[in-house]
C-alpha cells in the first residue's frame, strides 16, 4: 500500500542498464572570484545512498546545490563543467522541471507556513499531477514515515510539528513529486538522535525509490547509511569510493586524517 | 560623598527624569484625546451622520457627505496606491539588480518625505488643471501618491523578512520564481503587509492640505468621481477657521469620528499582525 503508485508521471521512468543516475564532470564553482568548488568529477549510481563528508567550508554543500541549480538563486556565482542527469546536461533542461526531478531537503526544516496536508499537496498541485489529493499525501506522508503521528490533524499548522517531524514532512514533502533524485544537506544536523535515527532509517526505506546524495557532518551518520562516500577538501573532491573502503582503509592521507580525527 | 552613593544618586536623577519625560508625553497625549473626546462627544448626534452642512450661521445639520466623500476618496486612492505599491515591493524585494533598486527605493523614500501640501499642489498640476475643475479623482491621486511609498517599502521589508529557505523550499519542488513569490512568499508575509497597508489607508484619510485644490469641498452631495468632493479633513479645517460656533462644534465631532476611524484601523491592524505571529509561534 505504502508503495503503490497512484500516478505515473512522465519522464520518471530510467533505463535498467543505466549505471550512472547523475554525474557531475570537472565541475568548477565560483562566489564571485572566489573559487569554491575545483575540478569535481562524480558518479552516482541510481537507488544508491551518497554521502559527501569534509570539514565546513570544504565546498560539499555548494557541490550538492549545483546539482539541482539551486545555487544559480545566489548572485554572482559562476559554474563551469558539466553536471549530467541520465546523461543529459542539466544546463540545458528547464530549471523547473530538473528541480521536480532533482529535489532537495535542507538542513533546518522548512515547512511552508501552511497545513500538514497543503505542504505536501503543494508539488503535486503546482506540477499539475493528476491523481486523487487524498491519496498522494497519504502516500507521501507513509513514506516519510509520519502518517501515523500526524493523520488526525492534517489541517493543522506544519509549525505545529516537533523539529524532527518538520525535517521528515519535508523529506515527505519532496517525496510527493516523485523525484529520481533528492539531494539532503545536513537534514539532521538541527535534529537530536531518536530523530535522526529516524530519518536515517526513513532514507534507507525510500532507496529502491528514488537516489539519494547526502551531505553530512556525521561521519558515523555516513558510515551507517551510505553505499558510497566523498570526502571534500578545500574545494576538491579528494577521494571517492565505497562506504566501507574510505572509513576501514582510505588511501589517501587527507582522508585518513580526516576520519580518524587529526583535523577538522 | 562616597563614590557608590554617588553613582546611586545620579542612577536616581537619571531614573527620575526618564519617568518626567515619559509622563509629559502620555499627559500631552491624553490631554488632546480627553479634550477631542469632551468636546466631539458632546457635539456628535445622529444628524451628523445623516444630514448634510446648513448654510453658514444656521444652527444643525451634519457632514454626511464629508463622510461618504472621505470614503470615496481614501477607497479610490487606495485602489489606485495599493496595487501599485504592492507589486513594486515584490519588484524591489524578489527581482532587480542592485543599482535599478537602489534608484526606486531611494526615491520612494524621498516621496515619503515629500510635504503633502506639495504633493497636493502635483496632483493640481496633472489632473486639476488638465480637467479646469476640482474632482474627487484629483483628490485620490494626490493621496495615492502619498500611499504608494508606504505600502512599497512596508511591502519590500516584510517580504525581505521571509526566510530564503522557503523560496529554495518551494523552488526544489518545481515551482518557477513567480510561482514561489505568489504561493509562499507572499502568503508567508501577509499579515505583515496587510497591516502596513492598513496603517498607510489611516494615515492617508486624515490628510487635509493635499485635497485642499484637489478634490476641494462641497456643501452638498456629489455624485461620481468628477465633482468637487467634500472631505472630513477639509471639513474640519474650514469649519475651525470659521467664525460660527455650531460649525466649531461640528468640527470638533468631524475630530473624533476621524480619531475613531484611525483607532479602528490601527486595532485591526494589530489584530492582523498578532493572529500572523501567533499562528508563526504555534
Amino acid at each position: 500500500m505504502a508503495s503503490m503508485r497512484t500516478f505515473s508521471p512522465a519522464g520518471t521512468q530510467q533505463a535498467s542498464a543505466a549505471t550512472t543516475k547523475i554525474e557531475s564532470r570537472n565541475l568548477n564553482f565560483y562566489y564571485g572570484t572566489y573559487k569554491a568548488l575545483s575540478d569535481v568529477s562524480l558518479a552516482v549510481a541510481p537507488n544508491s545512498v551518497t554521502a559527501l563528508i569534509g570539514p565546513s567550508g570544504c565546498g560539499k554543500s555548494t557541490f550538492l546545490r549545483t546539482l539541482n541549480r539551486i545555487s544559480e538563486t545566489i548572485k554572482n556565482t559562476r559554474v563551469e563543467g558539466e553536471v549530467l542527469l541520465d546523461g543529459a546536461s542539466i544546463m540545458d533542461s528547464d530549471v523547473t522541471a530538473l528541480r521536480r526531478r532533482v529535489g532537495m531537503v535542507f538542513q533546518r526544516p522548512n515547512p511552508f507556513p501552511k497545513s500538514i496536508y497543503d505542504n505536501i499537496a503543494y508539488g503535486p498541485r503546482i506540477n499539475g499531477m493528476k491523481g486523487k489529493m487524498d491519496d498522494l499525501v497519504e502516500t507521501a506522508l507513509r513514506r516519510g514515515a509520519l502518517w501515523e503521528e500526524v493523520k488526525d490533524k492534517l489541517n493543522k499548522s506544519a509549525y505545529a510539528l516537533s523539529g524532527g517531524q518538520q525535517q521528515r514532512l519535508c523529506i515527505a514533502r519532496a517525496m510527493a513529486v516523485e523525484p529520481e533524485v533528492i539531494l539532503m544537506d545536513e537534514p539532521c544536523s538541527a535534529l537530536d538522535p531518536i530523530a535522526t535515527a529516524k530519518i536515517e532509517e526513513l532514507i534507507f526505506n525510500i532507496k529502491n525509490q528514488t537516489t539519494v546524495v547526502i551531505v553530512t557532518h556525521n561521519m558515523q551518520q555516513a558510515a551507517r547509511i551510505a553505499d558510497k562516500t566523498g570526502f571534500f577538501l578545500m574545494g576538491k573532491m579528494i577521494e571517492f569510493g565505497p562506504t566501507d573502503l574510505i572509513f576501514k582503509n582510505p588511501s589517501k592521507k587527507e582522508t585518513e586524517d580526516y576520519i580518524t580525527g587529526r583535523f577538522g | 560623598m562616597s563614590r557608590l552613593a554617588w553613582r546611586n544618586f545620579v542612577n536616581k536623577v537619571m531614573l527620575s527624569l526618564t519617568a518626567v519625560c515619559t509622563l509629559l508625553t502620555v499627559s500631552t497625549l491624553i490631554l488632546i484625546l480627553g479634550y477631542l473626546i469632551w468636546n466631539g462627544g458632546k457635539s456628535l448626534n445622529w444628524a451628523f451622520f445623516t444630514q448634510l452642512p446648513k448654510g453658514p450661521g444656521e444652527v444643525g445639520g451634519g457632514m454626511a457627505n464629508a463622510i461618504v466623500g472621505t470614503a470615496k476618496l481614501v477607497g479610490l486612492a487606495s485602489a489606485i496606491g495599493i496595487p501599485i505599491g504592492f507589486i513594486a515591493g515584490i519588484y524591489l524585494s524578489e527581482f532587480g539588480g542592485v543599482t535599478f533598486p537602489f534608484i526606486i527605493r531611494y526615491v520612494a523614500d524621498l516621496l515619503n518625505g515629500v510635504p503633502s501640501i506639495v504633493v497636493g499642489i502635483f496632483a493640481y498640476a496633472i489632473v486639476v488643471l488638465p480637467l479646469k475643475h476640482f474632482s474627487a479623482w484629483a483628490g485620490s491621486v494626490a493621496l495615492a501618491v502619498m500611499l504608494i511609498p508606504v505600502v512599497v517599502r512596508n511591502t519590500e521589508q516584510f517580504l525581505q523578512g521571509v526566510p530564503q529557505s522557503l523560496r529554495e523550499g518551494a523552488l526544489s519542488l518545481g515551482a518557477s520564481k513567480w510561482r514561489t513569490i505568489v504561493t509562499v512568499v507572499v502568503p508567508a508575509s501577509i499579515s505583515g503587509i496587510l497591516t502596513g497597508i492598513i496603517l498607510g489607508v489611516a494615515r492617508i484619510a486624515g490628510e487635509t492640505a493635499p485635497l485642499i485644490f484637489t478634490s476641494f469641498g462641497n456643501q452638498f452631495w456629489s455624485s461620481g468621481f468628477n465633482e468637487p468632493t467634500s472631505s472630513l479633513p477639509v471639513m474640519i479645517y474650514n469649519y475651525a477657521i470659521s467664525p460660527y460656533d455650531d460649525w466649531h462644534r461640528q468640527a470638533w465631532a468631524a475630530g473624533l469620528v476621524l480619531l475613531a476611524l484611525v483607532l479602528v484601523s490601527n486595532i485591526l491592524a494589530r489584530g492582523i499582525l498578532g493572529r500572523g505571529t501567533a499562528a508563526n509561534r504555534a
